[in-house]
């Protein structure tokens, strides 16, 4: 059982929770996630780790409210628990050698959460930092204030253009490289679709690419080969050998079909949780009550 | 009592009731139903209570088999179950999935011209008849404030944690799930191996004093060197277990609705999603599945699917049957329930359709060679004998290799090439204080194999702490 210390609300669709986890903040580093547990019959869901703080023994955990068991953890208030909150899982990002270099950190999305630490690592030990940040409306923009303290240019843009730049991550990327950016890395975080667009516009420019793959897990630990990919033709467990992989070579549209595989599931629980957060919804102020 | 009786000279053990297979191949509940006092007392006496006691050195846990035996007989179960439980931590699990066939009860006396003792049919009852009725806590030994890490709460961690316990030592044990039990819990069904009971068996550890610690993955929340230096552990046995699932490198295995059987089974069993959407965690079956392999867990993941639904159900072997690696009883069970066997097949490749889920699988049929080196004849294949068999789920069950999480972040524990822990004749690793057993150094075999295992680190790490606190 782990209890949630803060709740804050980034965008209609964005929650962010400090959970108390003492072990593991004082462990996890940039690149290593979670697996939570709403209760005891929840499903187990891996998160990135967005940030810890070891003093206070909290992990912070951003994610998007879009199926069954992010929304029920999403309508957690604090004080509330969860039943599981095991990590931390996987290889931590291999960032040390970039002190002194030039890397432009895309995040798309709710990837820009899990883009930030590693920005904030990389910023810490001397790099050089582009943030890029790609969502789909102004409404939805998080974390600007905090990609731009960590960042030597910061570059927002949107899918419609609603706060002035129109465009996706890759247009930026695109747009950097060729008024002759020479960056020596570039760490992409988001949708798939989104990091296979990267891998393809950075690859006959030989730039060196890592992606952080999101897949489906069940233990998190190896043991169930789940969260399986194609990388180099070779099969790797992306909890035990990832997350992050080489993006040029990953077999994206493979991880793009196995993402798929619970949809018809996935789109029924979504449905009954959100009947379930109507007859929950408080008739005057519009709120979600809980419990 | 005292007087001594005539060994009852049946030739053959008390039957077992059973499910009928045609109505347990749809539920989940237990297949074998277990002894009545009547019929464990009727069993018992046909024990010789031979002086050599032959089944003992057949047991791996030294299970003290002709004097619980004797008690049962004159109908003291709550002695039986003392004598049962001073070698054994989960007598009620080894019941019900140790292959007595080929242990004690191979080396039974009365085996040599019948039937042997149903020795595990004893047992079981004796442990189900304790859990059952039992009032009293057990209450744990004075406790000598030594601090033991066990890494890995299965059949090898928890024997290792309770024999400790019982001598005082103060035991912890860490789990990476989010319940204790490892393979008895996420691996072997509910219709062979009750979860609920194998829960009252930890309890009866925790009652001993060990503590469990669930959702701590030992390696990345805390390292083997921090879990000694900052959280004052003098001893560690790492029991992790096979928890690394091979893949046959043919093309098509990542295709939607391809399982490895240990997520097949890990959803069933741990995550219930035979309960989906009560339980939130998915599982696709569709109509037909097949299972590659021959071993008990492809028996386990083949009836699984049967009971969840599929209509046809088939195991893929690539040898013949006198070779399936399963025991016996669990190939029968599996066959009265309906499963289909493919032997002397070898799977090809696995068929998809354009949007990437699993339409069938190409086999090749084989025939038997020479012995190769297993002993086993070598399966040879039949040149243009492909076939297809229409498909909607395949579950890949060809064996585990060891979990890779210890060995990756512990750079002084020595492994072979495979995986597996290297470990001297007493289970000590190459890191001092640090002690391994069961799949985590044979790689994938059998449970009370690994409780033999546990069995043995326990003794080895009660000599190195004694000598060590002599010492100073």
């Amino acid at each position: 059982m782990n209890k949630i210390v803060s709740r804050e609300v980034l965008n209609s669709e964005t929650i962010m929770l400090d959970i108390e986890a003492p072990a593991i903040a004082r462990k996890a580093l940039p690149g290593q996630f979670i697996i939570f547990r709403v209760d005891e019959l929840g499903e187990r869901v891996p998160l990135t780790v967005a940030g810890t703080d070891a003093e206070k023994g909290t992990v912070r955990i951003i994610f998007q409210m879009v199926g069954k068991s992010t929304m029920q953890l999403g309508r957690k208030q604090v004080g509330e628990t969860i039943a599981s909150f095991v990590g931390p899982l996987g290889r931590p990002s291999e960032l040390d050698h970039l002190g002194g270099k030039k890397v432009a950190v895309i995040g798309g999305g709710l990837g820009t959460a899990i883009a930030y630490p590693q920005a904030t690592y990389l910023h810490e030990i001397g790099a050089h930092v582009d943030f890029i940040a790609g969502f789909r409306t102004k409404d939805l923009i998080i974390l600007e204030d905090e990609m731009r303290a960590v960042s030597d240019n910061l570059y927002v843009a949107t899918d419609d253009g609603s706060n002035g730049r129109k465009g996706f991550v890759t247009d930026v990327l695109k747009e950097r490289i060729d008024a002759g950016e020479k960056y020596d890395l570039v760490i992409a975080i988001g949708p798939l679709v989104m990091m296979r667009a990267v891998a393809n516009l950075t690859k006959p420019y030989e730039i060196d690419t890592l992606v952080s793959m999101n897949t489906i897990m069940v233990d998190g630990t190896g043991m169930c080969g789940c969260c399986r990919l194609t990388v180099g033709g070779e099969i790797k467990f992306s909890c035990v050998d990832g997350p992050d992989f080489d993006a040029h070579l990953v077999d994206f549209d493979e991880a793009i079909r196995r993402s798929k595989a619970y949809l018809e599931q996935e789109a029924y629980d979504r449905e009954r949780e959100k009947e379930k957060e109507e007859s929950h919804r408080c008739r005057l102020t519009g709120e979600v009550r809980h419990g | 009592m005292g007087e001594k009786r005539k060994p009852n000279m049946s030739p053959v053990k008390v039957t077992m009731p059973e499910q009928p297979a045609e109505i347990r191949r749809s539920n989940f509940g237990e297949v074998a139903l277990g002894y009545t006092a009547e019929m464990a007392m009727e069993e018992a006496t046909r024990c010789l209570q031979c002086k050599h006691r032959p089944c003992v050195k057949g047991c791996p846990v030294n299970v003290r088999i002709p004097e619980f035996i004797a008690k049962v007989a004159e109908g003291d179960f709550l002695e039986a179950y003392r004598i049962l439980s001073s070698t054994n931590n989960l007598p009620a699990v080894c019941g019900r999935v140790c292959p007595q066939e080929k242990q004690c009860e191979s080396r039974c006396v009365r085996g040599i011209k019948h039937e042997a003792v149903g020795i595990g049919r004893i047992e079981r009852f004796v442990a189900d008849w304790y859990l059952e009725n039992a009032k009293d806590k057990l209450v744990p030994p004075p406790c000598n404030h030594r601090k033991v890490a066990i890494v890995g709460s299965g059949p090898a961690g928890l024997t290792c944690a309770g024999d400790l316990a019982k001598l005082g030592y103060d035991v912890t044990v860490f789990e990476a799930f989010h319940v204790a039990g490892g393979v008895l819990m996420y691996g072997i069904p509910e219709f062979r191996l009750p979860k609920a009971l194998v829960q009252s068996e930890i309890k009866l550890l925790s009652e001993l004093g060990v503590k469990i610690k669930c959702d701590m993955v030992i390696g990345r929340v805390f390292s083997l060197d921090e879990l000694m230096e900052e959280e004052g552990f003098e001893a560690i046995f790492i029991g992790s277990g096979a928890g690394l699932p091979s893949f046959m490198n043919i093309k098509g295995e990542n295709l939607n609705q391809v399982y490895s059987a240990n997520e097949f089974l890990t959803r069933v069993n741990l995550m219930q999603a035979w309960r989906w959407p009560e339980a939130a965690t998915p599982i696709n079956i569709g109509k037909r599945v097949a299972v590659i392999g021959g071993g008990n867990v492809a028996m386990d993941a083949a009836r699984s699917a049967q009971r969840l639904g599929a209509d046809e159900v088939y195991i893929i072997y690539r040898r013949s049957e006198e070779e399936l690696p399963a025991r016996l009883e669990e190939v029968e069970h599996a066959k009265d329930e309906g499963i289909i066997f493919k032997l002397l097949s070898n799977p090809v490749e696995i068929l998809g359709n354009d949007a990437g889920w699993v339409t069938g699988i190409r086999c090749i049929s084989m025939e038997l060679g020479e012995p190769d080196a297993s002993g086993r004849r070598r399966p040879v294949a039949i040149p243009g004998s492909e076939f297809d068999i229409e498909l909607d789920t395949v579950i890949v069950a060809i064996g585990q290799s060891p979990n890779p999480l210890l060995r990756d972040t512990t750079p002084d524990l020595n492994c072979h090439s495979w995986g597996g822990i290297i470990v001297d004749d007493t289970l000590a690793t190459s890191k001092e204080g640090v002690w391994a057993g069961g799949d985590a150094v044979t790689g994938a075999a059998t449970v009370i194999l690994a409780m033999g295992a546990g069995k043995q680190a326990a003794a080895s790490i009660d000599e190195y702490l004694k000598a060590k606190h002599e010492e100073v």
